[in-house]
């Protein structure tokens, strides 16, 4: 399944110039991010968040530009021919079928498993506390679950490169805490580039090394998570943080197109 | 410059089913035309005042239809949604979907065993009018069995339109104190006029284009519409000319109405889905309540009337020996069969169609829509543009030179029944699909799920339940149809609603009976199949 030429672990993940519209006021992305690091991408609602993770897996395609993973032009090629896993808020499993096949997709698309095949998802599994419940289906777990499904399908795929668009957003703040250390604990396992988009700074701060902050379709700063969370971040993200406290953050939040 | 993947293989199967679509559509045309320039003169003569007065006709009983449906229906409509739980309401709207499921064969049939000459209300309309009772046929049995269709189903469309009114202005409203008077002013109106130009204009299409009840109830030269005088001239007359002007004066006549439509937003396939009950907070005073059932009992007997004499003439017939006669065995085998490969055609349609919309709406992204995704979307209901009968004349028309143009007839109903029933199965089909896709779209691009794989891995769970309703409610219009078979049928290929129709012309009423109730009760069974399979939910996350 791994692609011809796929870098090894935690591939830089660059977007040169690339520009990209919905028919409105373009987007123009100019950004690298560090292998094998978390990068927290934050910024307001329609700043261009979850179209800069769409544009990294193949789902949109830039008007000009180009997308790089590793030293390899990716630009043209379709989704599932890139080294990225991608998890999303919701709708990460297929609802008909059981935990093991959606993990199991992971490493074959028409779900041919060989027993070396079984074996990793059963370990995938096992490592995101699903054991015992294989034969599941979607509609039986909770909502953490299923986001355990979905990075037990991450640990069975094994790309270098991880895409999270708030995956735990909808998810209460202690079971946001429990996910996000196991995220932790899979990258320091398996090192990969993670861009994880959050509208949550106490997440970005938890697990992020680096932040990349949009505003209004463009890159508006970027740094290490300890220059951002000290203090030392730019003007646009205090105002962000400020503006986003308690309440605001959540009514941000329920604004959020799903 | 955007970058393009490779072809999605739904888009190539969307592409061929409308390909199929096209030479059905393209192939009638092609003999309508080949047979007008070849007798243009023929054709101008037929243009004389006889065509104007069909015209005319055609357009006066479908006006007439569509007030005496749609008024009356407002009011039943609201009579029943300010009574959201009585006893017998969901029997009701069920009983009020039945005619929808009804073939027109057999309700033309029931009303005249009720209304008609020696039906069973003849005595009684005798001894009231003081003479012999002439039986309704021209105009006013146009009328009734019109009404008999579309009043229940514009109750129902209207019943939906009301229930999409928030619980909480209810809440409001009984709270505010606003009385019967002033809510239909202020709430259930302003709903009931944004639906009004869709169902009315549905129902206008419908009578329009309605063959089989003009065919039977008409009873002469008088009462003819336009889709009858295409019968007509081809079946008996056997002037071409004369048929390819009333076609293309038809086409263009529903063309005018469907374009109308689009623009006041109408949806010009009728839905089948029953609306559930739900709690209302209403304040109804007892005044009210009974103007309320007294309209809804008098909308409840002339819709079950027609129902009921259907069974009992049904049952009067000998259906032992009739059930014996080589001719009602193969004609009852011949429709089963027909109808299964029309539904089966027509759900691969649907399905090709559905796929290749979706695959190209979602490869598109924001820009404008192409061609194609027009075609596979709004493109695909206007099929129902071209009546039947018109695509039946168009190919008798082309093979008649070619040799014995009954030898296609088999091939002939099930094709076009197939793209008459394309449209319902589309609406069963792409809600489900779209949904679906909706949710894993994105999922099966990164995982690299496609083509074959992905149809039995990801869509077909999804899909097993629209489809089975889309093929029941698909059979179910098809084994009812007198359309195509009224042109093509003989004796060699004979469907249950041509035998029907046969034994109504040697006056063997009885027989026409109990076979009407034969393919009542059948298309009944399919479309409650077909609703009961649609209301299952399938598998949510």
């Amino acid at each position: 399944m791994t692609p011809e030429g796929m870098p090894e672990k935690g591939a830089v993940v660059r977007l040169e110039k690339v520009s990209f519209s919905y028919g409105e006021a373009p987007l123009v992305f100019d950004v690298a991010f560090p292998a094998a690091k978390i990068t927290a991408i934050m910024g307001p609602s329609g700043s261009g968040k979850s179209t800069l993770l769409n544009l990294v897996a193949g789902f949109e395609r830039p008007i000009s530009g180009r997308v790089l993973i590793g030293e390899t032009d990716v630009s043209a090629e379709p989704p599932s021919a890139r080294p990225v896993s991608m998890v999303f808020q919701e709708n990460n499993l297929f609802a008909h079928l059981t935990v093991e096949q959606n993990a199991g997709l992971g490493r074959s698309p028409s779900l041919r498993l060989t027993e070396g095949d079984r074996a990793a998802v059963a370990d995938a599994l096992a490592r995101t506390g699903l054991a015992g419940k294989e034969k599941r289906l979607p509609r039986e777990l909770s909502g953490g679950e299923r986001q355990r499904v979905a990075l037990a399908r991450v640990l069975v795929r094994d790309r270098p490169v991880l895409l999270l668009d708030e995956p735990f957003a909808s998810l209460g703040p202690a079971l946001r805490d429990d996910m996000l250390d196991l995220v932790a604990a899979v990258h320091a396992e398996r090192r990969m580039t993670v861009l994880f988009v959050t509208h949550q700074p106490e997440d970005a701060e938890r697990i992020a090394e680096h932040v990349v902050f949009l505003d209004n379709g463009a890159v508006a700063a970027t740094g290490t998570a300890d220059e951002f969370f000290a203090g030392a971040g730019p003007d646009v993200f205090r105002r962000y943080i400020g503006a986003n406290t308690g309440g605001a953050v959540s009514r941000d939040i329920a604004r959020k197109r799903t | 410059m955007r970058t393009s993947y490779p072809a999605d293989p739904r888009v190539t199967a969307g592409i061929v089913a409308l390909a199929a679509i096209g030479v059905l559509i393209g192939g009638a045309f092609t003999g309508l035309i080949l047979e007008g320039i070849h007798d243009l003169s023929g054709a101008w003569a037929a243009f004389d005042p006889y065509l104007l007065r069909v015209v005319r006709f055609t357009l006066w009983q479908a006006a007439l239809s569509m007030l005496l449906s749609v008024v009356p229906a407002l009011f039943v409509a609201r009579a029943l949604s300010r009574h959201p739980r009585f006893f017998g309401r969901a029997f009701i709207l069920q009983l009020f979907a039945v005619p929808l499921a009804l073939p027109a064969i057999v309700a033309a049939l029931g009303i005249l065993a009720l209304y008609g000459r020696a039906g069973y209300f003849a005595g009684l309309f005798s001894a009231a009018g003081g003479e012999g009772w002439p039986g309704i046929y021209g105009l006013s049995g146009i009328l009734v069995a019109h009404v008999f269709f579309n009043l229940p189903l514009s109750v129902r469309l209207f019943v939906e339109a009301l229930r999409t009114i928030p619980d909480d202005q209810w809440r409001l409203a009984s709270q505010l104190g606003i009385g019967a008077g002033p809510a239909f002013r202020l709430i259930e109106w302003p709903t009931l006029r944004a639906a009004l130009p869709g169902i009315a204009g549905l129902v206008f299409m419908l009578c329009i284009t309605s063959f089989t009840i003009v065919l039977i109830l008409g009873g002469g030269p008088a009462a003819t519409t336009l889709e009858v005088g295409i019968y007509q001239a081809l079946r008996f007359d056997f002037d071409p000319a004369r048929a390819v002007m009333l076609t293309l004066l038809q086409i263009a006549l529903t063309f005018t109405v469907v374009l109308a439509l689009t623009r006041l937003g109408a949806n010009i396939v009728g839905d089948t889905n029953l609306p559930v009950a739900q709690r209302r907070h209403l304040s109804v005073t007892s005044i009210e309540t009974w103007l309320n059932a007294v309209l809804i009992l008098l909308a409840l007997l002339f819709v079950v009337g027609p129902m009921a004499a259907t069974v009992t003439a049904g049952l009067g017939a000998d259906l032992g020996r009739l059930s014996g006669e080589t001719a009602v065995r193969q004609a009852t085998l011949t429709s089963v069969g027909l109808a299964f490969l029309s539904a089966v055609l027509s759900v691969m349609l649907s399905v090709a169609l559905t796929m290749a919309r979706r695959a190209l709406a979602v490869n598109r992204r924001a820009g404008p829509r192409t061609m194609l995704e027009y075609a596979t979307d709004t493109g695909a209901g206007f099929v129902l543009v071209v009546p039947p009968i018109v695509v039946g004349a168009g190919w008798f028309l082309l093979l008649r030179h070619a040799g014995d143009a009954f030898a296609i007839a088999p091939i002939m109903v099930v094709t076009v029944n197939a793209v008459m029933a394309m449209p319902f199965a589309l609406r069963a089909v792409r809600p489900a699909y779209d949904a679906a896709s909706e949710r894993h779209e994105r999922l099966c691009a990164q995982l690299g799920i496609s083509g074959w794989n992905r149809f039995i891995l990801v869509d077909w769970p999804s899909l097993r339940r629209p489809l089975a309703t889309a093929f029941a409610f698909a059979m179910a219009l098809s084994l009812g149809d007198l359309g195509v078979i009224a042109l093509f049928g003989s004796d060699s290929v004979r469907t249950l609603p041509y035998l029907i129709l046969a034994r109504m012309g040697s006056y063997r009423t009885q027989d026409a009976a109990g076979l009407a109730l034969l393919l009542g009760f059948v298309c009944l069974a399919l479309v409650l199949m077909a609703d009961r399979l649609g209301k299952g939910r399938s598998h949510d996350a």
